[in-house]
């Protein structure tokens, strides 16, 4: 370890560019999950399409949405059941 | 036939004109025969930094509308033997032009030019669509900031869904000195988070301002700036050959040596 690291290691201040890093890396998560609602649209119908074969679906108690939780992106769907069919 | 390469960044004022003059005065050094297309309709800038201003007649706009053919509309650089620019029109805006429009221009200049750089105006919209509908590739320009990186992995995003494939990064504005005291992105670390090819670095240099004063792109002098340097090698790679990368960190003085022997600094 050299003189300048020690220093650092002292204080624990961290490299400026090691801040910037980080708060890149967690905004182009953030950026890249971020899509339009027209294609969470999308994604829902089909979700619901798919469910509905199974459990009978509340369309207007259905959400869904991406967000962002502890570096990684989330998608996250709340369906509100119906019923259950019985054929399965 | 030739190749069409756009010049982006999303972010505003990162060095995408300055770019377009230094690759368009390197390739032309290389006896390549150039066309530069400054795509950004209503704020004109490419004329200045080739120092082409007073020389303009038509621009990109009357040839689209037919006013006049390509060719009246091309500035030929008289101190390069084959380097032309076709300037943005002035008093317009963006919407003057189509993406179709800016297709068929580029294929038509294909026929006659080596390659073809169209500037491409800062931002997301019909500027920046116009700009890459006629392009084969990309050159995504960014400087060692958040904000210029972020601007740029949401340009990569939006050329891939446009099906411009593999774009490659400039990083411009660098200082060494910045990076070395850890104050400032290095290469890696921008490599790593955009996850891109690189195919170039350019060092922040005063000489590009002083060069852009006359209307001289650095690219010109030969035995000049490490700025030049950078941009003739870029020129190299994008024509395919194999050019290593600049060193910006060496160590040069006697001092420096010294400091990195006992492990200070370095
Ligand atoms: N490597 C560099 N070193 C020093 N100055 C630079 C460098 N690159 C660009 N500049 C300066 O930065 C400023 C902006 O550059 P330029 O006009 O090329 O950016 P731009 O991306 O085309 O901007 P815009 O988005 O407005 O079109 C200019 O004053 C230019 O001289
Ligand atoms: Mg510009």
């Amino acid at each position: 370890m050299n003189l300048k690291a020690l220093l650092k290691a002292l204080t624990g201040k961290q490299d400026s560019k090691d801040v910037a890093k980080e708060r890149l890396r967690l905004v182009l998560v953030h950026d890249r999950a971020s899509v339009s609602p027209e294609f969470l649209d999308i994604i829902k119908e089909e979700i619901i399409r798919v469910i509905s074969k199974y459990m009978e679906i509340d369309e207007g108690n259905t959400v869904i949405q991406m967000h962002r939780s502890e570096g990684t992106a989330v998608l996250e769907a709340n369906l509100a059941v119906k019923a259950i069919r019985r054929t399965f | 036939m030739g190749e069409v390469i756009v010049i982006t960044s999303g972010k505003g004022g990162v060095g995408k004109t300055t770019t377009t003059a230094n690759l368009g005065v390197g390739m032309a050094l290389l006896n390549k025969k150039v066309a530069l297309i400054d795509a950004d309709i209503g704020l004109r800038n490419l004329d200045v930094v080739m120092g082409l201003e007073n020389r303009i007649v038509y621009d990109l706009v009357d040839v689209v509308e037919g006013r006049c053919r390509t060719r009246q509309a091309l500035i030929r650089d008289k101190r390069y033997e084959n380097l032309y620019l076709l300037p943005a029109a002035q008093t317009r805006d963006k919407s003057a032009v189509s993406p179709e429009q800016m297709r068929k221009l580029c294929e038509e200049l294909k026929e006659e030019f080596d390659y073809v750089f169209v500037d491409c105006p800062a931002g997301i919209e019909q500027g920046f669509r116009n700009a890459i509908a006629g392009a084969d590739r990309a050159i995504i320009v960014t400087t060692p900031e958040v904000s210029a990186v972020r601007d740029a992995d949401r340009i990569i995003g939006l050329l891939e869904a446009a099906g411009l494939r593999g774009p490659r990064l400039l990083i411009n504005r660098l200082r060494p000195e910045m990076v070395k005291r850890g104050d400032m992105l290095d290469i890696d670390d921008i490599l790593e988070i955009l996850a891109i090819d690189l195919i170039g670095v350019v060092p922040d240099d005063e000489k590009i301002i002083i060069s852009t004063n006359r209307g001289e792109p650095v690219a010109a002098q030969e035995n000049g700036s490490l700025a030049g340097q950078a941009y003739r090698n870029i020129v190299r790679r994008i024509m395919g050959e194999e050019v290593p990368f600049l060193n910006f960190y060496r160590n040069r003085s006697l001092l420096g040596r010294l400091k990195k022997l006992i492990g200070f600094g370095g």
